[in-house]
């Protein structure tokens, strides 16, 4: 361990390894604070941060903040790692690495397999909120299945048609209604109620005859956990992507009931069922800071680190979709739409760095200091950074799970207001329904449009 | 087949669908209805429990139970939500008192303080129905409370076993959910897993009282046959819907 001082103010401030210095250094959030590990005064962050300015990014190939023996996501990281692609940097700090990002003449999107995700994590506790959303759109990560997900000038929507007990019929109403509004692109992702196979057989068999009766060009996905995805596959289930939570140390990921070896196996389960028609990426994953605290995993790491590393573990399986569930796990974690927007931005920042696909569900529970303002600002602000995909649910309001994301309406407004389009194989099926305007708009349906006639044919 | 088919859409779920469109954004009505409901929703996460009104609830059921009231180390609401780890704990100097006790119920706040003032009482009238043959502590009122609070509780009451009665985080459609956690040889340091749930209790809408109880029961006496409550106590079938 080595013990790092500055001085500033008058006082002298010491770190004595790099988790708390990395802690010490992250912008204020309750989870960190929580945990005992935030910067105790506004002066100590800022001292925290200019010591990790000076700090060589190469550091963190030989300092490891989760110990590599006892941890499988560290071995990961620390032999992935490649040196060629981290040669354009290695001789940078970490205050100089943020500068190299910034100019516009760097290759950002070239770097990800030699970053690891404490680099990335260390560089966006030095960066606004205006560098996150620059980098970040300017390091486009695009997959493909059925639909091509993170091209610039798109932004893709996850439906999320959940329902408090899996009825069949409901489901189907409430993917009726987000087809109807131009969403389900990135994919038609169901939570189910229960984990149960026979169930999550049913509701990807309901899934999938929506989508073949109206040949759209998407992904379906039960999301049930990855053990219960590999028992229906060998049963001959029609799983498009595996779906799992994910987090940034073994203890978490323990917690989940996952380990990376059976992410592996799940991975070549699903490439072996080629159901993808323009592309092959099939995993699903989905993160959120604090999940390793919630754990009691977190081995005195900051939540924002630990996020950046189960992007780490998503990488490793070369994934068409993940997302930070960004507001969902409470405010002792995330306190506040401030503390919510700037998490946002840094996961999706951090992800589009480590080459992966990076959406964002913009949410809020009931017990947070936030409301349907911070979620319309965190849009567009992700928006504006490139973000692949959002998550989308009736009216916004989630009946199944008892939190708010974003309405379909939000991303008609997004996409209207920024430019952006659907995935292009989504929008040519669109436009083959007739459910798109001229000038590209989501058209507003009459009860007599065919469009509307043939997809409420399966519900009326 | 409905005319309309928009509203064969709306019929079909409780989830918001078929809202209509302002441009791209939701009418005016449906953009109230939603500020409505959540609005519902943080009263009933930020509304103090009207702890005067329980106790009165509680005692008007004649059980011959005194009444404690206890508050968590968490100063005030704000305090509470960001730290979960003080709202687990008791306030120094509290008013418990040992006994020799099987069971101590405990009506917590929570997340919803207005499901305990419009569940509490009646809910814990159909548990102890119930407990025959269980000795109860009396009945402990606890403010700005998690669920492992009752640890702490059954440690001070010397009750081996602790019933806490919570308010579930509210939702939009949902804003006085109570939920029932069972612990049998409580004491600090509990996890989760070695507790028994029952939750979304709200009637007419969610479970109703007589229903939970019963299976409340059935899990308590299990759980004294056996020693052991959490995820080792087989769920009855009733528990698995």
């Amino acid at each position: 361990m080595t013990t790092r001082r500055t001085t500033l103010g008058g006082h002298t401030y010491e770190f004595d390894d790099l988790a708390a210095l990395l802690a010490a250094a992250t912008p204020e959030r309750s989870g960190d604070s929580l945990a005992g590990l935030a910067a105790a005064s506004e002066q100590e962050r800022v001292a925290a941060q200019e010591i990790l300015a000076d700090l060589p990014l190469a550091t963190f190939l030989q300092e490891q903040v989760v110990p590599y023996e006892t941890d499988e996501v560290t071995r990961l990281i620390v032999e992935t790692h490649d040196a060629a692609a981290f040669a354009p940097v290695s001789s940078l700090t970490v205050g100089g690495f943020r500068d190299h990002l910034l100019r516009p003449e760097t290759d950002t999107t070239a770097l990800a397999p030699g970053l690891t995700p404490e680099m990335v994590a260390a560089v966006s506790k030095l960066m606004r909120v205006q560098d996150l959303i620059a980098v970040g759109r300017r390091t486009p990560v695009v997959t493909a299945f059925r639909s091509t997900v993170g091209l610039p000038g798109t932004m893709a929507t996850r439906l999320q048609p959940n329902h408090p007990t899996d009825d069949p019929v409901g489901v189907t109403a409430s993917i009726v209604d987000g087809l109807l509004l131009g969403c389900g692109d990135a994919v038609i992702g169901i939570n189910p109620a229960t984990d149960s196979p026979n169930r999550t057989v049913d509701l990807l068999h309901l899934i999938e005859e929506v989508r073949s009766r109206y040949e759209i060009p998407t992904q379906s996905c039960v999301l049930a956990h990855v053990t219960t995805s590999i028992e229906i596959m060998e049963r001959g289930a029609p799983v498009d992507l595996v779906f799992q939570s994910v987090a940034g140390t073994e203890a978490a990921n323990s917690g989940f009931g996952v380990t990376l070896a059976m992410l592996g196996e799940a991975h070549e389960a699903a490439l072996s069922l080629n159901r993808g028609t323009v592309g092959t990426n099939c995993m699903y994953f989905e993160t959120g800071q604090g999940s390793a605290l919630s754990a009691d995993a977190h081995h005195g790491v900051d939540q924002q680190t630990l996020e950046a590393r189960a992007y780490a573990v998503a990488r490793a399986f070369d994934p068409l979709l993940v997302n930070t569930v960004v507001g969902f796990i409470g405010p002792e974690y995330l306190y506040d739409g401030k503390q919510i927007a700037r998490a946002g931005l840094e996961d999706h920042f951090c992800g589009k760095l480590l080459g992966v696909p990076m959406g964002v569900d913009v949410c809020y529970t009931n017990h947070a200091e936030a409301d349907a303002d911070d979620t319309d600002t965190l849009l567009t602000l992700l928006g504006v950074a490139g973000c692949s995909f959002v998550i989308c649910v009736p009216g916004g309001d989630d009946v199944m799970l008892h939190y708010q994301s974003l309405s379909f309406h939000d991303a008609l407004y997004a996409r209207q207001v920024l430019g952006l389009s659907p995935a292009p194989e989504f929008a040519e099926w669109m436009t083959r329904m007739d459910m798109l305007t001229a000038d590209g708009r989501v058209r507003e349906l009459g009860s007599d449009s065919a469009a509307l006639k043939a997809l409420t044919a399966g519900v009326s | 087949m409905t005319a309309d088919p928009l509203a064969a859409l709306r019929a079909s779920t409780r989830a918001r669908v078929a809202l209509g469109r302002a441009g791209d954004a939701l009418p005016t009505s449906e953009l109230l209805a939603l500020r409505a409901a959540h609005a519902a929703a943080r009263d009933a996460v930020h509304a103090p429990l009207d702890t005067d009104a329980v106790a009165a609830d509680v005692e008007a059921l004649g059980l011959g139970l005194d009444v404690v009231r206890v508050t968590s180390a968490a100063a005030g609401r704000a305090e509470y939500l960001k730290r979960p780890d003080l709202g687990r704990r008791l306030a120094d100097g509290g008013s418990l008192v040992a006994g020799e006790y099987d069971v101590v119920v405990v009506l917590a706040d929570g997340l919803s303080p207005l499901a305990v003032r419009t569940h509490g009482a009646p809910m814990l009238a159909a548990i102890l129905e119930r407990l025959d043959g269980w000795r109860v502590a009396p009945v402990v009122i606890a403010t700005e409370a998690r669920v492992a609070l009752g640890d702490e509780v059954a440690a001070a009451t010397g009750a081996r076993s602790v019933v806490v009665l919570v308010g579930e985080r509210p939702g939009m459609s949902s804003t006085d959910s109570l939920g029932i956690y069972f612990t049998f040889d409580a004491r600090r340091g509990r996890k989760d897993s070695e507790r028994n749930c029952l939750s979304n209790i709200r009637p007419p809408h969610g479970t109703g009282y007589e229903a939970a109880a019963t299976t409340l029961a059935m899990l308590m006496a299990e759980a004294r046959r056996r020693g052991l409550s959490g995820v080792a106590l087989k769920a009855d079938p009733a528990l698995e819907a």
